[in-house]
């Protein structure tokens, strides 16, 4: 017995070396990265999908880990700081040695991140709704893409409720804008006028809402019927509909569809003024089906809080999870090389019912859903889409977008390929 | 007079269209009701409207607006509870009979359950054995057109006004006969200006008759209702040729002089309307300042933690609704004091434990305030959580006052604002006509002699760091109800708080509020045109400019020692 221990003994410490040397990370766990802001103005987002991670990490060292390993989370906190986020990301893969991260909730955090992440040759799993018009090789896109959402949801107001003048409000960043840039396109090219579109941005965390309302207010008193497209981020969409409340704009005169407002960020707040406005998601908690009863059973029983919620960017952490885990057994290994290789057609469970599929451009098949926020921070889903709407990283309606695709397999392996010219223009952030 | 007069005209109209017929379904309840069906079956006409009542149970939401319907067919003003519950979210079915009640919710999470219709009390179930009847927006916006029709005849004034008011946008044939027949026994004049707007808003659309269309016109001219400014708009539209499409060239000359007309005085209250937005952001920075007019005038200590103080009146009124959540009405009042003392005292032991050891050393004053607001905040952080904390805004401070349909002012922001100034007040009194404002003056002015005349200098400084601080925590009290509270409260605040200040000049309560106001109006002016991003810029920009113009603010401080 001693003599097979201590030569197994050696050949493990053979192999450590030898892997050390290599440059390849011989842990013994497999670490797990999560970049999340924990304090600042995103934090009432984004904390929630930390414990979402942590919460799968338990529940895979439950099953044996992967590959015989046992999965270590380590959680840092950027604080809401963009340009901290970069930093965290090169000390998560340079010092931590994690071998994926699951982090980002804003777009500007996600594009500080993307330079460090292409430069180290890392793997970031991106879970919430964004604007599109980007695909890494580093990055697997598991929210929805502006086709998944925004597009729907104007589709939803225009066909369904016969809107015809638009107030395009968003935060003042990169996620609105572009958003705002592919939804006026869309709404021009279906016949809207300019004057029937309003656009308007704040800064995080803006507290004075009073003017915008007010316009917003003047502009939706013409007798047309108006809605407002929010993509107000963070904690300034409290005292914005808290403002809608108190000038009397009730959502059955002027909706607001907002993209980036979940059960989460209802569940901080009294939602009597906003009963009645909408959103647009890929999931609800209010889904019903066994997948999502078991989920949120999981969830609760984990943060030991039958009143915390489960949101979309949750569903999308746990979809990119189980993404990653497939990918990792398909490849033998956690190298970012392979798991992104084998990452490319995997399919797993989603929590509406259906399979979540890795599309070749980083993106997934998702459903697209409408819900009216009710009195307890629910959502009651007043439509959703047939079947799964396949995420497009370059929006049709945008000209210099129209001609590109992602594919990252052979042999086209770019992010930008321009069909046209038939060339990859490379990253531009 | 003239009023009533045109009103006799269009009803002169009314009969000449001929449109009076005889057959009146109108029950004396003044509600439309199909024919009463002979007391012999009484029992069946009920049990029709409770089967129909039952299909809502489960149904689609495209089928939930025809039964809706059937009900107000069947049951009339009856039927005002249930659709009054829907519009609540109250209506709900029993998942094992479906059977359809009116829920009201206990504290213990437990519901009690009322008949849709005779409103008797069922008895109590629990949350999970029941679901909610479904309905959306489109469903609720058109039962309060019937909710509003079916309560044309409430007994209360205001009820009336409103139910005509949103009956405004859906006038047909049958509501305006029925308002018609109401005006004949209305007592009350603003109801009947609102009977006689409807009469012309649905006369000037359905008639041809030049004269019903102008008085009608004349009628409507005094209202700033957005559907009058619609139709006039609509009246005036012309086609690609640059011509009228309305024929009637009178019809177009008078509504042109009522646009005229309506766009200044809409013009007015927009003006009017900005004034107060910019005062209401001015009372905010105000509060937000003027603590830190006095601890930064009066003992020329760079405070830096003077956003945390405002952080910590935030949480204290956080504290007390979670404390006494049963008086959410009164815990923003009981808020103030405890707020003032709260953060009055921690200013206190700032000030003795490392303020007064770094006198005259501005910039380690600053350092060390600066440290210890990062210590307050992650305290906060620490005893609460990093994520914000709900503040509700009790009854009487949500919603807003109409003075008319194109101005009018949110509670809250009217009430902080007077606040603000009432604060302002109380601190001009204290500083003038109290012995401790005399001494903080003494020892603003000049420290040496006020010691000399036996002023207990350092008492005075602490007390007056405690003011500033306090009234700080007044801030955050009335910060709670606008905004976000959580630890990053005071750093949105910290350096507006110090631009009002040094715009204002140091020392001077005077210029903080002119400051204050001042910026705030010119904010509110610029954001119209600008965005809200770039009006603050300007702002900025405006200020540092005017500093190099003036380095000493809008209203120095005066005096030898000042200088």
């Amino acid at each position: 017995m001693m003599g097979i221990k201590s030569s197994v003994g050696k050949v493990i410490v053979t192999l450590g070396v030898c892997s050390l040397a290599l440059s390849v990370p011989a842990a013994e766990t497999i670490k797990v990265g999560v970049l999340h802001s924990l304090s600042g103005t995103m934090a009432i987002s984004e904390t929630t999908l930390k414990d979402t991670v942590l919460m799968m990490v338990e529940e895979q060292n439950k099953k044996g880990g992967i590959l015989g390993k046992k999965l270590e989370a380590v959680v840092v906190d950027p604080a809401s700081n963009w340009p901290l986020f970069a930093e965290k990301t090169r000390e998560l893969i340079t010092q931590k040695k994690v071998d994926v991260i699951f982090g980002c909730w804003t777009s500007v955090s996600r594009k500080s991140v993307l330079p460090v992440i292409e430069e180290l040759n890392g793997l970031m799993f991106y879970p919430v709704q964004y604007e599109g018009e980007e695909s890494s090789k580093n990055v697997f896109y598991t929210g929805a893409a502006p086709n998944q959402q925004a597009i729907p949801a104007v589709d939803y107001l225009m066909n369904d409720m016969d809107v015809k003048r638009w107030v395009l409000a968003g935060t003042d960043y990169v996620y609105p804008r572009t958003t705002n840039k592919i939804l006026e396109a869309y709404l021009l090219a279906k016949g809207v006028s300019k004057n029937d579109i309003m656009i308007n941005y704040t800064p995080f965390g803006h507290s004075d809402w009073q003017s915008i309302v007010s316009d917003i207010k003047k502009f939706g008193d013409t007798g047309k019927k108006t809605a407002v497209v929010s993509t107000i981020n963070g904690d300034a969409n409290v005292p914005f509909y808290k403002e809608l409340g108190n000038q009397g704009v009730s959502a059955e005169d002027i909706p607001v569809v907002a993209f980036s407002v979940g059960e989460e960020e209802l569940s901080g707040i009294d939602t009597k003024p906003l009963v009645g406005h909408l959103a647009a998601w890929n999931y609800f908690q209010s889904v019903d089906n066994s997948q999502n009863d078991q989920f949120i059973k999981a969830w609760k029983g984990f943060i030991k809080d039958d009143k915390r919620v489960t949101n979309d960017p949750m569903e999308a952490t746990y979809i990119g999870f189980n993404m990653w885990v497939k990918a990792v057994e398909k490849a033998g290994s956690t190298d970012v090389d392979k798991v992104e290789q084998a990452l490319i057609g995997i399919e797993t469970p989603n929590l509406t019912g259906g399979m979540a599929k890795m599309h070749e451009n980083h993106h997934l098949s998702k459903p697209v859903l409408i819900g009216e926020i009710q009195d307890d921070g629910q959502f009651e889903i007043v439509w959703e889409t047939d079947g799964l709407v396949v995420g497009d990283a370059w929006s049709n309606f945008l000209p210099g977008s129209k001609d590109l695709i992602a594919n990252w397999t052979s042999p086209i392996k770019c992010g930008n390929y321009n069909t046209k010219t038939k060339k990859c223009s490379g990253q531009n952030y | 007079m003239m009023l009533r007069f045109y009103k006799l005209f269009l009803l002169t109209g009314l009969l000449c269209l001929g449109n009076l017929s005889a057959a009146d379904e109108v029950l004396d309840a003044g509600v439309v009701v199909p024919k009463i069906v002979p007391s012999e079956e009484p029992v069946s006409e009920k049990t029709k409207a409770h089967q129909v009542i039952g299909q809502l149970a489960g149904v689609k939401l495209k089928q939930v607006w025809p039964i809706l319907k059937e009900i107000e067919k069947m049951l009339g003003a009856e039927g005002l509870p249930l659709f009054q519950a829907i519009i609540e979210s109250r209506l709900y079915y029993q998942r094992v009979d479906k059977k359809i009640v009116i829920i009201r919710k206990q504290n213990n999470g437990m519901y009690r359950l009322f008949d849709p219709v005779s409103l008797e009390e069922i008895g109590e179930k629990k949350k999970s054995s029941l679901k909610k009847v479904r309905s959306n927006n489109r469903i609720r916006k058109n039962l309060r057109v019937t909710i509003s029709r079916l309560r044309l005849l409430s007994p209360d004034v205001e009820v009336r006004k409103v139910s005509i008011h949103n009956m405004l946008g859906n006038l047909d044939h049958d509501t305006i006969r029925l308002l018609e027949k109401i005006s004949l026994d209305e007592q009350h004049q603003s109801v009947l200006e609102l009977i006689d707007l409807a009469l012309a808003l649905y006369y000037f659309q359905n008639s041809d008759q030049q004269i019903v269309r102008l008085s009608a016109l004349e009628l409507m001219s005094s209202s700033l209702e957005p559907l009058v400014r619609n139709l006039i708009n609509d009246v005036l539209k012309t086609d690609s040729a640059g011509r009228y499409i309305e024929q009637d060239s009178r019809v177009v000359r008078k509504a042109l002089s009522i646009k005229k007309a309506i766009d200044a005085k809409v013009r007015f209250y927009e003006i009017l309307e900005k004034i107060f937005f910019g005062l209401s952001l001015g009372s905010v920075l105000l509060l937000a300042a003027i603590g830190l007019a006095i601890t930064f005038g009066v003992m020329g200590v760079i405070n830096m933690t003077h956003g945390e103080m405002i952080m910590l009146g935030a949480y204290t009124t956080y504290v007390i609704q979670l404390v006494l959540p049963n008086y959410i009405e009164y815990s923003v009042l009981i808020a103030i004091p405890a707020a003032f003392l709260v953060s009055g005292l921690v200013g206190i032991i700032i000030q003795r434990s490392v303020i007064r050891f770094l006198h005259g050393r501005p910039l380690e004053t600053l350092l060390a305030t600066f440290g210890i607001s990062l210590i307050l905040q992650q305290t906060v952080r620490s005893i609460f959580s990093p994520l914000n904390r709900q503040v509700e805004s009790p009854q009487w401070l949500s919603g807003s006052m109409e003075f008319n349909a194109v101005f009018s002012i949110t509670y809250n922001r009217l009430y902080i604002l007077i606040f603000a100034l009432i604060v302002f007040f109380v601190l001009q009194l204290i500083l003038k006509k109290t012995s401790l404002g005399l001494h903080v003056r003494a020892v603003s002015q000049n420290r040496d002699m006020a010691k000399s005349m036996g002023i207990r200098t350092e008492w005075v400084d602490a007390l007056t760091f405690g003011l500033g601080s306090g009234i700080a925590g007044i801030a955050g009290v009335a910060l709670s109800q606008l905004t976000n509270v959580g630890p990053n409260l005071g750093q949105a605040y910290i350096i507006d708080s110090f631009m009002v200040v040094v715009f204002g000049g140091v020392g001077n309560l005077w210029g903080t509020l002119v400051g204050g106001f001042t910026l705030g109006l010119s904010n509110k002016f610029l954001e119209p045109l600008t965005g809200a991003v770039l009006a603050n810029i300007l702002v900025l920009v405006f200020i540092i400019l005017f500093i190099q113009k003036r380095p000493r603010g809008l209203f120095p401080q005066k005096g030898r020692a000042a200088e």
